[in-house]
């Protein structure tokens, strides 16, 4: 069985950055393996521009940031396998993969996850109403738009106001598509704020907060949704029901990291963002199986992607040189105003970028990290939004000899 | 597609399990045949919209056709299933009482099944069920080991292609409109495809038998559409049970109650409710009844949790019972008494799929008294469905890799389904195309991202294979288009990347 330092699954954001990153750290036997016939994974589709700005101070496109990764690859023959999927991934570091060419084994040192993230779909959120064509996750229009060239309808309505359908009414609309509105079932917007003036307002697409599809109509193909406004507790207003005739429903419900692969290893999950649960350089609990990008938990800023892989990378640098010690296990309590943090432990009191997301909109809060009622950070947020993520660093000389750490935003 | 004086011995009106398995077992005798199904592919009725389960037999009153047809039919499905290469597992099945008046109710059902010739039921304690089901909630059970599951969609495509390779001619996208007897005693089917002659006609047309009965004779039948929803959960979930799971009946509603089961590839169904609807194609889910199906699995089941949710749909049962009355009538199955040779198949509801080669032998044994049947001794009995490369050990898995590598492409990423399959599916030989055929075939967009990674792949290969314009892929046929077109009419190439080589390319076996 053929033996590598480190595998890396995904030839996304995530991997190429963890590629490019291993490489400077001086790895040599790495190897990427990607199910796509193409290097770049779903940054190939995104082909509006904003990406880049925090790591190449620059406005690229989606396809143009994964190029600066690519040619990285390319320049240092860093070796990479594509139409190949990884059917299993064991705790013993072993992978499967299947291609053209057979079913070849593969032990590593270190396996890297960055398989990113799937969409969340119709039937997982129950939208009720018939089962016609011309629903599509935002994506998926993406993919048949901007890989294939194929257009997906004429008269559109987006359920839920994620990044990519914030995008994609834009996109729709540039191709002479009929957007007629945005709904979301929150009191406020899942997307990125940019999203909402540079996608809608920019386009006259309305943006319906507190709104939500009810009933789906359409024998063969989609004919018309009904959409609801909902009240303070999620229940319909009465009489706020009315029908809209349009021929595509593209959903926009989030993402979901798609972790099965990690799960049959038998790596430990969080609940809350779907990925596994991490220490401060991104390791499961599995060891040498790091993490990072969307399948840790799904960002909003591709540059933090990369930034992200990049960063674990100093863990599995250190695993390979026998440096990673376990030295302590401090879980992190997650007090009131946040959803979630990555990492949940810390193992060591190293410098650590925490991750964060709220609960809901907020003004002039902060976050405070403590010790046991010791004050161990503060940092103060002008504006706080659950579709952005916070992260923040904090030093190992502010971390220095603590027993325990809470987080929480007031 | 214009078809003109086709002349059938026997004409079958509906392409659903029972339709296909007619078509099946005339097809052991030497006669032309002929299965009309309005939709673009078999079972997109009935057939393709129940919970799979192979009765055993004990919930329908003793002496009536349906009891006895269910145990038959149960009798042979493991050697149907064999024959055609359709899954089939013998899980058995638990009929939960909750509360202790419902145990006489479990004593009854046994009772009746035990007249019926239904084998090894047993009443069961609590720590005995806790023993089989250790998450379900009851005090008592009735335990029926001989009840079974398959995939009812891909039984009626088996019986169809079996048929088909016996003989029998299929025309799909082909919807009756009016039947006349000609002076000849033949029969003239005028269709949307042109006409048809036959000197017999099968009504089996499910939801629409009794329009088809209305066409020869004066309203005798009357369908009352009762349409059941459900859930499916992810495979994740498969581990909290191992039977089927059963309430205990309650008399005058139109089925057997919110149930679990456990699907031939590890999801689990909850459902189906029943409510009598107006239409008899509204397959729509009603925000209600999915609330409600959620929180009475609570009852059963506190483990199941709506994040095993991956889809909801819904079936309609062919009831004769009307509303006011509910519960069950005994199945129809007999020769008009005013038209000859036309024979009807009413209200064939559950346990329609158990009983399907059970009814089709009773109604070829109709015509046989008619007409002396001589045997095809072409017959072939067996049929091969599509190899599943997921199923298949590593060894193999590697030789059909170097066999075909369309092998070693995966389209379906969750349910881990081939190109080499999607190839096999899309070539069927029914001549079905759309996204659903495929569906139905080889599982593909299926799982739990539903066909986010695949269905683009799944619809490039279509257009491949047939070079179909973008507007000609549907999800189901007729008016169910996928796309409206190119994104321009000039095909722009640019935004395709290049192929990269891939550096590890030639150090692989």
């Amino acid at each position: 069985m053929p033996e590598k330092e480190v595998i890396i699954i995904g030839g996304g954001a995530a991997g190429l950055a963890a590629a490019v990153a291993c490489q400077k750290k001086g790895i040599e036997d790495i190897l990427i393996i990607e199910r796509n016939s193409y290097l770049g994974g779903i940054l190939n589709q995104c082909i509006h521009d904003g990406f880049g700005l925090e790591k190449f101070h620059t406005s690229l496109t989606g396809p143009e940031y994964a190029q600066r990764y690519i040619d990285q690859v390319m320049d240092k023959k860093i070796p990479f396998l594509l139409n190949s999927m990884v059917l299993n991934l064991t705790p013993q570091k072993e992978v499967i993969v299947v291609n053209h060419h057979g079913l070849q084994h593969y032990r590593a040192k270190v396996i890297i996850l960055a398989m990113g993230c799937r969409e969340r779909t119709r039937g997982a959120i129950g939208i009720p109403g018939a089962r016609p064509s011309g629903i599509y996750t935002a994506g998926v229009a993406q993919e048949l738009i901007n890989l294939k060239n194929y257009m997906v309808g004429e008269k559109i309505v987006v359920l839920g106001s994620g990044d990519i359908g914030m995008i994609m009414a834009r996109r729709l609309t540039l191709e002479g598509a009929e957007v007629v509105l945005v709904a979301e079932k929150l009191p406020y917007s899942s997307g990125l704020p940019r999203n909402i003036n540079q996608c809608l307002y920019d386009f006259d697409i309305p943006l319906l907060l507190n709104h939500t599809v009810v009933d789906i109509e359409g024998n063969g193909r989609l004919s018309g949704v009904t959409i609801a406004q909902l009240g303070k507790r999620g229940g319909i207003i009465p009489g706020s029901k009315r029908k809209i005739a349009c021929d595509t429903l593209l959903l926009s419900v989030g993402l979901i990291p798609e972790n099965e692969l990690s799960r049959e290893a038998g790596i430990v999950l969080d609940p809350i963002t779907g990925g596994p649960q991490v220490d401060e350089r991104g390791q499961t609990n599995i060891l040498g199986i790091f993490v990072c990008g969307n399948v840790l938990q799904v960002h909003d800023i591709v540059d933090n992607v990369s930034l992200e892989a990049e960063y674990i990378v100093e863990g599995v640098a250190e695993y390979l040189e026998g440096r990673l010690n376990k030295e302590q296990e401090i879980k992190i309590e997650l007090g009131e105003g946040l959803r979630y943090v990555v990492p949940q432990t810390l193992h060591t009191l190293k410098d650590t970028i925490f991750s964060f997301r709220v609960n809901q909109p907020g003004e002039k809060k902060v976050l405070i990290f403590e010790d046991n009622k010791t004050l161990i950070k503060k940092k103060s947020l002008r504006r706080v939004n659950p579709a952005e993520m916070i992260r923040i660093k904090l030093t190992s000389r502010e971390l220095k000899s603590i027993k325990s750490i809470k987080v929480r935003l007031v | 597609m214009k078809i003109t004086n086709h002349h059938y011995d026997v004409v079958i009106i509906g392409g659903g399990v029972v339709g296909c398995a007619i078509a099946r077992e005339l097809s052991r005798y030497k006669t032309s045949i002929a299965v009309l199904e309005k939709e673009d592919d078999v079972s997109w009725g009935i057939s393709c919209r129940n919970s799979g389960v192979v009765h055993a037999g004990f919930n329908y009153k003793s002496g009536t056709l349906r009891a006895q047809l269910c145990v038959e039919g149960n009798k042979s499905f493991a050697k149907l299933c064999n024959e055609l290469d359709v899954p089939y597992k013998k899980i058995g099945k638990v009929v939960v009482a909750q509360k202790k008046e419902e145990i006489r109710e479990l004593k009854k059902l046994k009772t009746q099944g035990e007249k019926n010739k239904v084998e090894s039921l047993q009443i069961i304690n609590s720590a005995e069920l806790k023993k089989l089901e250790p998450n379900v909630k009851g005090i008592a059970a009735l335990y029926s080991p001989e009840t079974a599951i398959t995939s009812p969609y891909m039984l009626t495509i088996a019986l169809a292609e079996n048929a088909l390779t016996n003989g029998v001619s299929f025309f799909l996208n082909t919807e009756v409109k009016s039947i006349a007897k000609l002076r000849n005693s033949d029969f003239r089917i005028n269709t949307n495809k042109g006409e048809f002659t036959s000197s017999y006609v099968i009504n089996s047309a499910g939801l629409y038998s009794d329009k088809v009965a209305h066409m020869v004779e004066k309203n005798k039948y009357r369908i009352y559409p009762c349409r059941g929803e459900y859930y499916v959960l992810d495979k994740n979930a498969s581990w909290i049970i191992n039977h089927l799971i059963y309430p205990v009946p309650k008399p005058g509603i139109g089925g057997l109650g919110i149930h679990f089961t456990p699907t031939i590839d590890k999801n689990i169904l909850i459902g189906p409710s029943d409510e009598y609807i107006k239409q008899k194609d509204n397959f729509s889910s009603t925000s209600k009844i999915m609330k409600m199906l959620a929180s009475e699995s609570q009852d059963f089941l506190p483990l199941i949790s709506s994040q095993y949710i991956i889809r909801s749909y819904s079936g309609i049962r062919a009831k004769q019972a009307p509303s006011s009355e509910g519960g069950f009538w005994d199945f129809v199955i007999e020769e008009s008494d005013t038209v000859d040779n036309f024979i009807n198949l009413i209200g064939i509801e559950s346990p329609g799929l158990t009983a399907a080669q059970s009814i089709a032998k009773k109604v070829v044994g109709i015509i046989n008294k008619k007409e002396e049947l001589s045997p095809n001794s072409n017959f072939n009995p067996f049929r091969k469905g599509i190899f599943r490369f997921e199923e298949q050990d590593e060894e193999t898995k590697k030789a059909l890799i170097k066999q075909d590598p369309n092998y070693g492409e995966i389209i379906c990423r969750c349910e881990k389904v081939t190109k080499k399959e999607i190839l096999e599916a899309i070539n069927n030989p029914l001549g079905a195309r759309s996204l659903i055929s495929i569906k139905y075939r080889t599982r593909a967009m299926m799982g739990r991202c539903q066909g986010g990674y695949c269905q683009t792949r799944i619809m490039e290969i279509l257009r491949e294979s047939f070079k179909l314009n973008p507007q000609e892929i549907t999800l189901k046929g007729k008016n169910s288009y996928l796309l409206t077109g190119y994104r321009s009419n000039k095909e722009n190439k640019s935004c395709q990347k290049k192929k990269l080589l891939s550096l590890e390319e030639e150090l692989l076996v």
